[in-house]
């Protein structure tokens, strides 16, 4: 019988170092799994730890992934702060994308070259749009965030598919689902050339040093800190509840709609049926993995993107199912949990204690 | 001699820092009523729960009946014959009755149960239960009655109650104890845990009394004057206190008029027409056992409670009943809860900007951003000024002990200059010398013309700082009168809401 | 009347899975513990119960190993919550993103394939004109789920065990101060809960579709937490509930086939949004949610000693 026995003080080393084990305990199970697939361990391991970092192009197509995971993660980091569910943080990215997208759709080859900022614009107001709506229903129905915000990840995925298939198709695209390709003003600019990193990862670290300056410096940014850490403690202070919730979801929403106009007007530069490999959904461990802290999510959301990239590779190079990504990203934060509960108390092994004496 | 019905022999138990029984010893016989007699702190609750197997003692033996028995679990002490009626109801409010009662017995026993088994059990006792009603239909007392029928369903030999009247009207607490009286006279030894001094002179035969986790005395109560119990358990003679010198009051600050708050869900007590005058340059104390509607008090004064009218709290004539808790600040009222980690302070973020907490807006922030060198400048202050143990201002509040975080708070709310300082235990868990450096702010802050409303169980530290005091029962708070006209009899009646009885 | 009793049957096939979901999720949740894990559980039990299927050439096993499939998953979630005490929202997401992983991961090598039709139908009744090859032509599963709703009424309300569940539902601590093991009885609930879970997955795989794909869930997982708050933690308003999703999915196709002018998409939507009313509704009743919820959702619970 394992009874938890809690630490007088957890140590702060003990706090950095839990996510890094659990991540080197997640290679270790990988090894594993790809032992178990007849694959040679080193092999995969290598796909997933040092590929990804090998060359200028590799790092370019890390940027590619780290980019909207980052923005994400950065916004989900602040929900989480503030105690608020956003779990549906997918869909607001779709939002984004729809919103970037039909505006990137209006400009034509002889528009104006700024035109990137109103499409970057439109992303974040669709994020937020759709981030608001569930803001609404936590606040004046009390509805639980964690659900609405996921049904609301498939309502927009739906209106997306309608829209790829229905108005917004491509009348020279084969009757494939998708939009034209933007023009190039709607487009955003590659960082490096040879490589398809663009814009979005300079975002994503301006997302980063705003986050960070907010939940650190300011003055809401303490409030919505408090209401997330101790809310009776809010209470106690005068600190309002609701607008931390608002707070939060609108910043999240406006990040993860970045992120999501990112991608289409990125590397993708067209609107499809999938604009996203669940990154709203990653990022959530990114998050975790970061513990809530903006530059955290940074470095974890470049590590979630080595494992998409790893996942990539293995599905080429040694005929896995990319899928294979999510059993990663599964076992990291279970362990990470794992190393939380361990970090706070002390595993004792008792048989039902007889009294003393 | 006849054997003890249960005995419990040098009991120690040790906590983090403080001793909770030290080489506590008990003997109740069969058929006796025994009271354990102490203030609260004094180590009842955790001797009792070591009687009946919920804790593993440190040293010590209980004895069943002549022999000595290892207890595991309350299980094991139910098996043996010990029934239980705990001050915090276990109860299932989605349960009736008669469920409630089922989930207190073992399996065994009740598969043998027949429908209407309980009516008889009701019947012999008269506790007056429906065993079919849901218990979050009933009452506080009937709540309380069920739990008596559930222990008595085991058909127990002895029976450990803990502070079981708190909050019983006096019909209710003579029913109690009639069913008590009919069960010892049945042979079934009862043990009376309570800190109310009548209660045990009218109903126990013997009591031990505890202070400090120590057994000081074993007495028969119905022999004693109740100033001598009193003396006993609080340690020294009631009546020899440390003075304040007593000053004029000024003007009321504070005035509150028929202040009722409905109970919150899954408590015991609201507040029934509450009316007090708090007036500059005086310290109120306000007495009494938690649980008769203090917390409840402070919430609605500090401002975390709403939903009441405008103009039930008036500061300083203004009309702050629909104020919030960081508008009332800037007016000059200032509370401090008795929850230290969690609602006084945010347990994992510094001194520095625990500080923040209850800082104006004005000087927390410039345009926005916090002013974080001005907030470890005050986070140092507070630790200097009052003599926090901290390393830096910067260390997490959780890390702080009892006493020192509580030197910090009460540090935090008097830099903020306050009119009207509401503080509840102010120093539980402090050393002596922590208790008396926050004693000394207080009169210090009434000494300057402050008003300040202290709630404490802690009856030295009112009659020790207190200019008025009052005492709070039921949820009602009874009238306040000069520190120089109490007495121990007199709280000891007050304290169970008789103060009706006495002329003002 | 022709077309209602197709109607009828096709929700009561519909409705299935997400009412076997949404009643094993319930024994969770009537434990006091909210297991987001869902949708990764019936994923991977799709999967497996597809392969088994497809391998042994019989539904039942499939069926079975959909079963055990999710009630693994949901041993790994127990000893998270249960034995380590971690947050339950946490552990219930790695569930989830372990059982979308495995399940995407083992069924690869299935999509597109299809498997043979099995025995449906309940005998005897299924001779009777009209009704019997519409609403008794169903698989036996539909009806074991009836059947498994009223057991679990009957569990809850009227035994000893059902009612220790509750008592630990609304208040651990009382249930650990008079005695009991709550880690034990959350544990069993999760196991119990992991297993219906896992049949609701194997029943869309090897029964409702016969196929595998990716992600062929779709969200029915994060419905059924919504439809327990729905049916007021119930099993039988839970039942009711899901045949009223299960209703809106047919409602889709009906109204195709009545050649309404809306695109699919749209009509696709309907679940999800309903969901999402369900969700406004039961959040703007606190008085009705405090006094049918169990108390301890979603708190950790630590005992001492």
């Amino acid at each position: 019988m394992i009874q938890l026995e809690a630490r007088a003080s957890a140590s702060r080393l003990a706090t950095w170092l839990s996510p890094l084990a659990a991540l080197v305990l997640t290679m270790l199970g990988g090894a594993l799994l790809f032992v178990i697939l007849g694959v040679d361990p080193w092999q995969g391991l290598r796909l997933f730890l040092v590929e990804p970092f090998n060359g200028l192009y590799a790092w370019g197509e890390l940027a590619v992934k780290a980019a909207p995971l980052a923005l994400c993660a950065v916004g989900l980091s602040i929900c989480f702060r503030a105690n608020v569910w956003n779990i549906g943080a997918e869909g607001q990215l779709v939002a984004g994308a729809i919103a970037g997208g039909g505006v990137a759709l209006l400009a034509g080859p002889e528009t104006w070259r700024g035109y990137v900022l109103l499409v970057m614009a439109a992303g974040m107001l669709g994020g937020m749009a759709w981030a608001a709506l569930t803001a609404w229903l936590k606040d004046r129905f009390g509805a639980n965030e964690m659900l609405v915000s996921l049904m609301l990840t498939y309502v927009i995925q739906l209106l997306l598919g309608y829209l790829v298939f229905g108005p917004w198709r491509d009348p020279y695209g084969y009757n494939f689902p998708q939009s034209r390709s933007f023009d190039e003003a709607a487009l955003l600019p590659t960082l490096w050339e040879g490589t398809r990193a663009h814009a979005g990862l300079a975002l994503a670290f301006a997302a980063a040093a705003v986050a960070w300056l907010f939940l650190a410096r300011s003055y809401p940014g303490f409030r919505l800190r408090v209401v997330g850490a101790a809310p009776a403690a809010a209470r106690y202070a005068g600190y309002s509840p609701r607008q931390a919730l608002w707070t939060s979801m609108l910043a999240c929403g406006a990040l993860a709609g970045l992120a999501g106009m990112g991608e289409v007007a990125g590397p993708m530069q067209r609107l499809t049926t999938s604009v996203s490999p669940g990154y709203g959904f990653a990022a959530v461990i990114a998050a975790f993995l970061g513990r809530l802290h903006p530059a955290g999510a940074l470095v974890a959301s470049v590590v979630m993107a080595a494992l998409y990239i790893g996942g990539e590779l293995a599905q080429s190079r040694l005929g896995l199912p990319a899928s294979i990504v999510g059993v990663f990203q599964g076992l990291a934060l279970a362990l990470l949990l794992l190393g939380d509960t361990l970090v706070r108390h002390r595993i004792r092994w008792r048989r039902p204690a007889p009294a003393a004496r | 001699m006849a054997v003890h019905r249960l005995e419990l022999r040098g009991i120690t138990k040790r906590y983090p820092g403080v001793l909770a029984n030290d080489d506590v010893s008990l003997a109740v016989a069969p058929g006796e009523i025994h009271a354990v007699l102490g203030e609260n702190g004094a180590g009842k609750s955790t001797l009792m729960k070591i009687a009946y197997g919920a804790l593993a003692p440190d040293a010590g033996q209980v004895v069943w009946n002549g022999r000595p028995v290892a207890l595991r679990a309350p299980d094991d002490a139910r098996t043996l014959g010990m029934g239980m009626v705990f001050q915090h109801f276990v109860l299932f409010e989605t349960l009736t009755v008669a469920q409630n009662v089922l989930l207190g017995l073992p399996a065994a026993f009740a598969r043998r149960t027949r429908h209407g088994w309980l009516a008889p059990l009701i019947e012999r006792y008269r506790l007056g239960l429906d065993p079919d009603a849901y218990v979050g239909d009933l009452s506080v007392g009937e709540r309380q009655r069920v739990e008596l029928l559930r222990a008595l369903a085991a058909r127990p030999q002895l029976l450990i109650l803990d502070e079981p009247t708190s909050v019983l009207s006096p019909e209710a607490r003579a029913a109690l104890f009639a069913t008590l009286r009919q069960l010892a006279a049945e042979g079934c030894s009862i043990v009376y845990i309570s800190h109310k001094l009548a209660e045990i002179r009218e109903l126990c035969d013997r009591c031990t009394v505890l202070r400090a986790g120590r057994t000081v005395a074993v007495v028969d109560p119905r022999g004693m004057a109740q100033d001598e119990l009193a003396a006993l358990m609080l340690g020294s003679a009631v009546d020899e206190v440390r003075t304040a010198a007593p000053r004029p009051a000024g003007d009321p600050v504070l005035t509150v008029r028929r202040l009722s708050v409905p109970a919150p869900a899954g408590q015991r007590v609201g507040l029934r027409d509450v009316s007090f005058d708090l007036r500059a340059g005086e310290i109120l104390g306000v007495a009494g056992v938690s649980g008769n509607g203090q917390a409840l008090l402070l919430s609605a004064l500090s401002g975390e409670e709403t939903g009441m009218p405008d103009d039930v709290i008036r500061l300083m004539g203004r009309p702050i009943g629909r104020l919030r808790p960081s508008a009332r600040r800037a007016l000059g009222l200032r509370a401090i809860p008795e929850e230290r980690l969690g609602r006084g302070c945010v347990p994992e973020m510094g001194l520095d900007d625990n500080v923040l907490l209850t800082m104006a807006p004005a000087q927390a922030a410039a345009g926005g951003w916090v002013r974080r060198r001005g907030l470890a400048a005050a986070a140092s202050g507070i630790i200097a000024r009052y003599g926090v143990r901290a390393v830096s201002p910067r260390v997490p509040a959780r890390s702080l002990s009892g006493g020192n975080l509580q030197k910090f708070m009460v540090g935090r709310e008097l830099q903020g200059a306050p009119r009207v300082l509401v503080a509840a235990q102010p120093t539980w868990g402090a050393d002596i010398g922590a208790a008396a450096r926050i004693h000394q702010a207080l009169i210090d802050l009434r000494n300057a013309g402050g008003a300040a409303l202290i709630i404490s169980e802690d009856l030295d530290e009112l009659l020790g700082i207190c200019d008025r005091l009052a005492v709070m029962a039921g949820g009602r708070l009874s009238p306040a009168v000069a520190r120089a006209r109490v007495g121990a009899d007199m709280l000891g009646r007050w304290m169970e809401g008789r103060w009706d009885d006495d002329p003002a | 009347m022709e077309n209602l009793l197709p109607l009828v049957a096709a929700t009561l096939n519909a409705g299935t899975p997400l009412a076997l979901a949404a009643l094993g999720l319930a024994m969770h949740e009537r434990a006091g513990v909210i297991n987001l894990g869902a949708e990764g559980m019936m994923l991977l039990a799709a999967a497996a119960g597809f392969a088994a299927a497809f391998h042994t050439g019989s539904p039942w096993w499939g069926l079975a190993a959909g079963a055990a499939a999710g009630a693994a998953l949901a041993a790994g979630f127990a000893l998270l919550v249960v034995v380590f005490n971690a947050s339950q929202y946490g552990s219930g997401l790695a569930a989830m993103l372990l059982g979308s992983g495995l399940s995407a991961f083992a069924g690869v090598s299935y999509a597109g394939r299809s498997l043979a039709r099995g025995e449906t139908g309940l005998p005897l009744l299924r001779e009777l004109p009209w009704v019997g090859n519409t609403v008794f032509a169903l698989h036996p599963l539909v009806y074991a789920t009836m059947a498994l709703a009223v057991l679990l009424a009957w569990f809850l309300y009227r035994t000893r065990a059902g009612m220790l569940l509750r008592a630990v539902g609304e208040s651990p601590e009382s249930a650990h101060a008079l005695g009991y093991p709550v880690g034990r009885i959350r544990t069993l609930a999760i196991l119990a809960g992991g297993l219906c879970c896992g049949l609701a997955g194997a029943y869309l795989s090897v029964v409702y579709t016969q196929l595998w794909s990716e992600g062929m869930v779709a969200g029915r997982g994060w419905m059924a937490l919504a439809l327990i708050a729905f049916g007021m933690w119930h099993p039988l308003w839970i039942l009711l509930g899901a045949y009223l999703f299960g209703g809106l999915t047919m409602l889709q196709f009906q109204l195709q086939g009545m050649g309404v002018q809306v695109p699919s998409q749209f009509l696709a939507m309907l679940p999800y949004v309903c969901t999402i009313a369900v969700l406004a509704l039961r959040g703007a009743n606190p008085g009705w949610l405090r006094r049918n919820m169990p108390r301890s959702l979603g708190r950790p619970f630590l005992p001492e000693r």
